[in-house]
């Protein structure tokens, strides 16, 4: 018999840290989008870092920090009652960090792809910050919104290096299905190994196509 | 009244600019800013409005302070009544053409006014379509409606009919005349149509490297040799063509060329693209009716 629990810790997994990453990452665009600082650069550069930085050296970084031994882990533990190594809450926290570009990006470049006379338009109407966001720039780039959950969706569900870190390999807890294909093949379990890629596999694929059908224009009927 | 006394600088592709403007506007009155590009017309507008802030200044608006930089008092663009018709439109692909205009009500404002500005500015075919799909002129008149949805006082055109045809500019120069009447409002226009400008303003201000140059009636501005003419028009020179021992001159008026012929004293001073006057003193001119 099939274990389905990793496939389905990974989707949970996936969908929170989607959730989580889209309202943050929208104030995190507009600012980027607006802002004057001289520290924007800095800013960029390190929510870009998870692209390029190894997982494992952010996973490495979340153990030590997040650690009871460690005086921020402990604290965390102590006044929040919230232990973030080997646990879910853990995983989500290190996700919602490592596929923070692939949900600031598109939703940063749509937003400074509008013109800044809609927003201007809106301002000189009386109407505030947030109004304006919500109903008039967010809705003009649901492209770059879909794009953005898409990516940060279906990168979440292909993290090895910072879960193996920080999660461990918890049976149910934090043993997610890229983890769990590691695990069987360690084994010499190849049949349960391929059930696992497969799904993943064909998961991703269906994402990313229906993404680039809706953007592309292909689905334009039944989008609108 | 409005009271403007500000100064800014402007950082532009040909260096920086010293924007330096004292200007009172009176209540109703239909003024234009007149210059050539970079001037600072458009910032002069953008700080009006609250969406650009000066270094220095004062603005002051019937007996309401706006700006100023002494009691570091900055009215964000929300809380001035200001209503811009943006070059681009600024139009919301979002929603329909109604949709737009009601997104810029005030919270718990009547609607009646969206049936009206509608019926004024005749949208009433257009109301359920959506902006992307109209052309230029139809996509300035939403603009020019929404713009008034919030009932300002002060409406601010940024060359809002330079992208449009000669017919459709005619148009929609009666709308803001209209409108300009209608909403009793004090209105600032940008423009570079000299024709556009004396149908239009009361009054303009003719800018130069920020700092006003000289205002007026468009009369005196533009016709300062104060013919005593019958009849005479402004247009643009052409070409300039000599023929044996006299000159002609093409001159463009609206749309139509007219061949105007010039001895040499006269186009010494001449050159393609000078606005010029034409007039005439001597002769009865003859009316026909076309249409």
């Amino acid at each position: 018999m099939l274990d389905w629990d990793p496939l389905i810790l990974t989707f949970e997994l996936a969908l929170v840290t989607t959730v989580i990453l889209l309202f943050i990452s929208i104030p995190i665009a507009q600012w980027l989008v607006k802002t004057k600082s001289g520290i924007k650069p800095v800013i960029e550069a390190l929510v870009s870092m998870p692209l390029v930085l190894p997982p494992t050296v952010l996973g490495f970084y979340f153990l030590i920090a997040f650690s009871p031994s460690n005086s921020f882990g402990a604290w965390l533990n102590e006044w929040l009652g919230i232990k973030l190594v080997f646990s879910f809450e853990g995983l989500v926290v290190a996700s919602v960090i490592y596929s923070l570009p692939f949900m600031v990006q598109p939703i940063q470049s749509g937003l400074a792809a509008l013109p800044a006379t809609l927003s201007e338009a809106a301002y000189v109407m009386g109407k505030s910050k947030i109004t304006t966001l919500f109903r008039v720039l967010l809705p003009n780039i649901k492209k770059s919104l879909l794009t953005g959950i898409v990516l940060a969706f279906a990168h979440t569900i292909g993290e090895f290096g910072v879960v193996l870190m920080i999660g461990g390999n918890i049976p149910g807890k934090t043993k997610v299905a890229s983890i769990a294909i590691y695990d069987e093949v360690e084994a010499l379990n190849y049949e349960a190994a391929n059930f696992y890629s497969l799904t993943l596999f064909a998961i991703t694929f269906i994402i990313l196509l229906t993404v680039y059908l809706i953007n592309g224009g292909y689905l334009k009927r039944f989008w609108k | 009244m409005i009271t403007l006394q500000f100064y800014k600088k402007l950082a532009a592709a040909a260096g920086d600019l010293d924007l330096e403007i004292a200007l009172n506007i009176q209540k109703g009155e239909l003024i234009t800013l007149y210059g050539p590009s970079g001037v600072g017309k458009t910032s002069c507008l953008r700080i009006l409005a609250g969406l650009m802030s000066p270094d220095r200044g004062r603005i002051k608006v019937d007996d309401t302070i706006w700006f100023d930089s002494d009691t570091k008092k900055n009215s964000s663009p929300q809380e001035r009544s200001v209503g811009f018709l943006f070059q681009d439109y600024a139009l919301f692909p979002n929603m329909t053409v109604r949709e737009n205009l009601e997104f810029a009500l005030k919270k718990g404002q009547h609607k009646g006014i969206i049936n009206e500005l509608i019926e004024v500015i005749e949208l009433g075919d257009l109301q359920h379509r959506n902006p992307m799909t109209l052309s230029g002129g139809q996509k300035q008149r939403v603009a020019l409606a929404r713009a008034l949805v919030h009932k300002p006082k002060i409406l601010l055109l940024d060359e809002p009919l330079a992208a449009l045809d000669y017919h459709i500019r005619q148009k929609l120069q009666t709308y803001i005349h209209e409108v300009h009447k209608e909403f009793s409002l004090t209105t600032i226009l940008i423009s570079h149509d000299i024709g556009e400008i004396v149908k239009l303003s009361d009054r303009v201000i003719v800018l130069e490297d920020g700092k006003i140059l000289k205002q007026d009636t468009p009369q005196v501005i533009f016709m300062s040799k104060q013919l005593s003419g019958k009849f005479q028009f402004t247009g643009e020179v052409i070409a300039i063509e000599q023929e044996e021992v006299v000159y002609i001159v093409t001159v463009l008026i609206h749309n139509s060329l007219i061949k105007v012929v010039a001895d040499s004293s006269e186009v010494t001073d001449l050159t393609i693209g000078d606005k010029v006057v034409v007039a005439s003193k001597a002769f009865n001119p003859i009316l026909y009716k076309i249409e």
